[in-house]
């Protein structure tokens, strides 16, 4: 059961994210030639300049106005996604798979990332619950997705600091990154693939045609 | 939170006309408008958004009511968009009527949202995704349908007929006769420099705008004209009810009444929302990227005219004076930069707004919502207070607002609140502090 998991399983959700991946995008590129406005009015130029201004902390207007929310939100994605990628243990496992690997994070400080993963995400469960104008939109399945991403960190974290049985923490650390992998393309998750196509649409609307900026 | 107060107004073009709805019908057209008429976007913008909130501080409907939910822009989107989505549109007709509120009366689609959604959700589109629903089910507030039923007929906003139109423009020619020695305002001259154009109030209840007009082109030496046919109203209330339909054919009788004339651009009246239908969101429905002939707003049109020196000031406006930056022509292109040179070149003492140029509150009244009539005045004023006080941290005593429909929906702020301010268009302040030519005087 274990050698299932921790080896064909693990593949599979990556074909399905990158299948899946690859799916949506191109569905939603054919999809963009129905919508007649979106290729005529991209911009190259403004399209990088609005996704430039939302990927620096505080170069956006609104960013400025919620400081909080600006940490924990770039917090919570930074070390999300480069946390599992940087990990010493995945580079083992991929070095004993392909012989390749590259560089990894200390091990105090892949711990420390791991945390931020979930106290952000402990703080977003907090201002899902609280704030009135977040609570009113949140609907049973913000509460999964978040959970899906919080998971793999949590487990993880348990499992190396052997903290409850190893063996099982590990089972679940995978099957909760497997989930995690494989629910990307297919739930709201997507952002992750499509905030870049919708950034540049606006952007390239508000600078090619509207002469303003959107940030 | 309780019911809200809006639920209880009266409108016979949401409440009698569910009444004809049947939920075959709901479907039907629900079904239709979101397979055949949106893709992309719709799709995309509804699996992307996170439902993080951050909407929220962009709304001045939202921050008007302490920042109530069901007012922020995802709030919205919530009470329509994902429940027609949930119920694959199996809605009832009262659901409609709610939709129909919403999306008509408590958001101006100025596309503030987008600026603050971390994604860049058209927020606005979603909703006029909402209005056309409502539109093609007949469900529309009966005020806003009366205009576009006006556009359908008269191809102008305001029942204008031809005659009172040709005989207006005559009278404001003559009353500029007796500032300006020959003044003339030029009908249907073939080849003119420029076509000007304006919105159908202006005509019908704001008829000095038209003598300003005269009176600048005359002392400017512009090579000018208006159509005295269909073609001379640019505005267009169809792109805000849902009609997509009479919305192309409007902006297309205003572009073919250019093309008859052979001039070389239109310059637009002082309005917003007509600029957008005829420069941005118009051209797209009739498969133009950028209009067909190029077109200015006035607010550029002066901008120039003061630049090149064509127009020379000598008594500058006097007294604390502030601006409104409209949305559809400051956050929707780009204008802000030249506002405030003509601000700066005609009044003595001007004071900025804060938040200002693509951050500025929308006035409350744009994207058709103060055509959703009387019935509805108490909701938007009442929704957007924090104009009131952007407005009253100026100090300003006049408020000078390029655009009709900020200039009604402000001066009924300011009468709400208490303000005690006034509202001018540029035009009235630029004919009392511009240079009349010795040879020109009578």
């Amino acid at each position: 059961m274990y050698q299932f998991i921790a080896g064909p399983l693990v593949w599979i959700a990556f074909a399905v994210l990158i299948v899946g991946s690859m799916y949506r995008i191109i569905s939603m590129l054919f999809q963009a030639k129905k919508d007649k406005v979106v290729y005529p009015y991209m911009s190259l130029r403004f399209s990088l300049r609005s996704l430039i201004h939302w990927f620096v902390p505080f170069a956006g207007v609104n960013m400025r106005r919620q400081p909080e929310m600006t940490v924990v939100t770039f917090a919570f994605h930074i070390c999300l996604i480069c946390t599992p990628i940087f990990l010493l243990p995945h580079n083992i496992l991929i070095y004993r798979a392909w012989g390749i690997s590259w560089w990894t994070l200390p091990k105090g400080v892949a711990d420390v990332m791991t945390l931020i993963v979930v106290i952000t995400s402990l703080i977003f469960l907090l201002r899902r619950v609280t704030s009135p104008v977040v609570k009113y939109v949140t609907s049973p399945s913000d509460y999964v997705l978040l959970a899906i991403a919080a998971a793999p960190f949590v487990t993880g974290f348990l499992a190396y600091h052997h903290v409850l049985p190893y063996k099982t923490m590990s089972v679940l650390h995978i099957l909760s990154g497997v989930v995690m992998l494989a629910a990307i393309p297919f739930t709201r998750l997507s952002h992750m693939l499509f905030f870049v196509f919708t950034r540049s649409y606006m952007g390239s609307e508000f600078g090619a045609v509207r002469s303003s900026k959107d940030w | 939170m309780g019911e809200p107060a809006e639920n209880a107004v009266v409108d016979p073009g949401l409440d009698e006309q569910i009444k004809k709805l049947t939920s075959e019908k709901i479907e039907g057209v629900i079904t239709k408008v979101l397979t055949e008429e949106t893709a992309a976007r719709l799709d995309v913008y509804m699996r992307t958004c996170v439902h993080c909130g951050l909407c929220a501080e962009a709304c001045h409907y939202c921050l008007s009511h302490d920042k109530d939910p069901r007012f922020s822009p995802v709030g919205k989107v919530k009470q329509t968009l994902w429940e027609i989505l949930r119920r694959k549109g199996k809605v009832e007709p009262e659901f409609i009527r709610e939709c129909a509120r919403i999306a008509f009366t408590e958001c101006n689609v100025c596309r503030r949202c987008s600026m603050y959604c971390p994604f860049g959700i058209d927020i606005a589109y979603l909703l006029l995704v909402v209005r056309r629903i409502c539109s093609l089910l007949g469900v529309v507030p009966q005020y806003l349908q009366d205009t576009v039923n006006s556009h359908a007929v008269t191809s102008n906003q305001m029942w204008v007929k031809q005659d009172e139109w040709i005989d207006t423009l005559q009278w404001q020619e003559e009353d500029t006769q007796d500032e300006i020695k020959d003044a003339r305002i030029p009908l249907d001259k073939e080849g003119a420099e420029i076509m000007y154009s304006v919105i159908g109030p202006e005509p019908k209840f704001l008829a000095q705008l038209l003598g300003n007009i005269a009176f600048i082109m005359n002392v400017a030496g512009i090579d000018w004209t208006m159509p005295s046919f269909d073609g001379w109203d640019n505005s267009n209330m169809a792109m805000y009810s849902g009609d997509c339909e009479s919305r192309a054919r409007i902006e297309r009788t205003h572009d073919e009444a250019a093309f008859k004339l052979k001039v070389k651009k239109i310059v637009m009246g002082e309005c917003g929302h007509a600029f957008r239908g005829a420069v941005y969101d118009g051209p797209k429905g009739l498969g133009w990227k950028e209009p067909p002939v190029p077109l200015i707003h006035a607010i550029q049109f002066y901008y120039e005219l003061i630049r090149d020196g064509k127009v020379k000031i000598v008594k500058k406006f006097e007294g604390p004076v502030t601006v409104q930056d409209p949305c559809n022509v400051v956050r929707g292109r780009g204008l802000g930069k030249m506002l405030r040179y003509i601000m700066r070149a005609v009044c003595e003492d001007f004071r900025d707004v804060s938040p200002r140029f693509e951050h500025n509150y929308c006035c409350g009244a744009g994207g058709g919502v103060i055509n959703c009539g009387p019935s509805w005045k108490s909701a938007r004023v009442k929704g957007n207070s924090v104009k009131a006080e952007q407005l009253k941290a100026t100090g300003a005593k006049v408020i000078i607002t390029p655009c009709h429909n900020c200039h009604s929906g402000i001066e009924d702020i300011i009468n709400y609140y208490k303000l005690g301010m006034h509202v001018k268009f540029f035009s009235e302040i630029l004919v009392n502090a511009m240079e009349i030519p010795e040879e020109l005087k009578v």
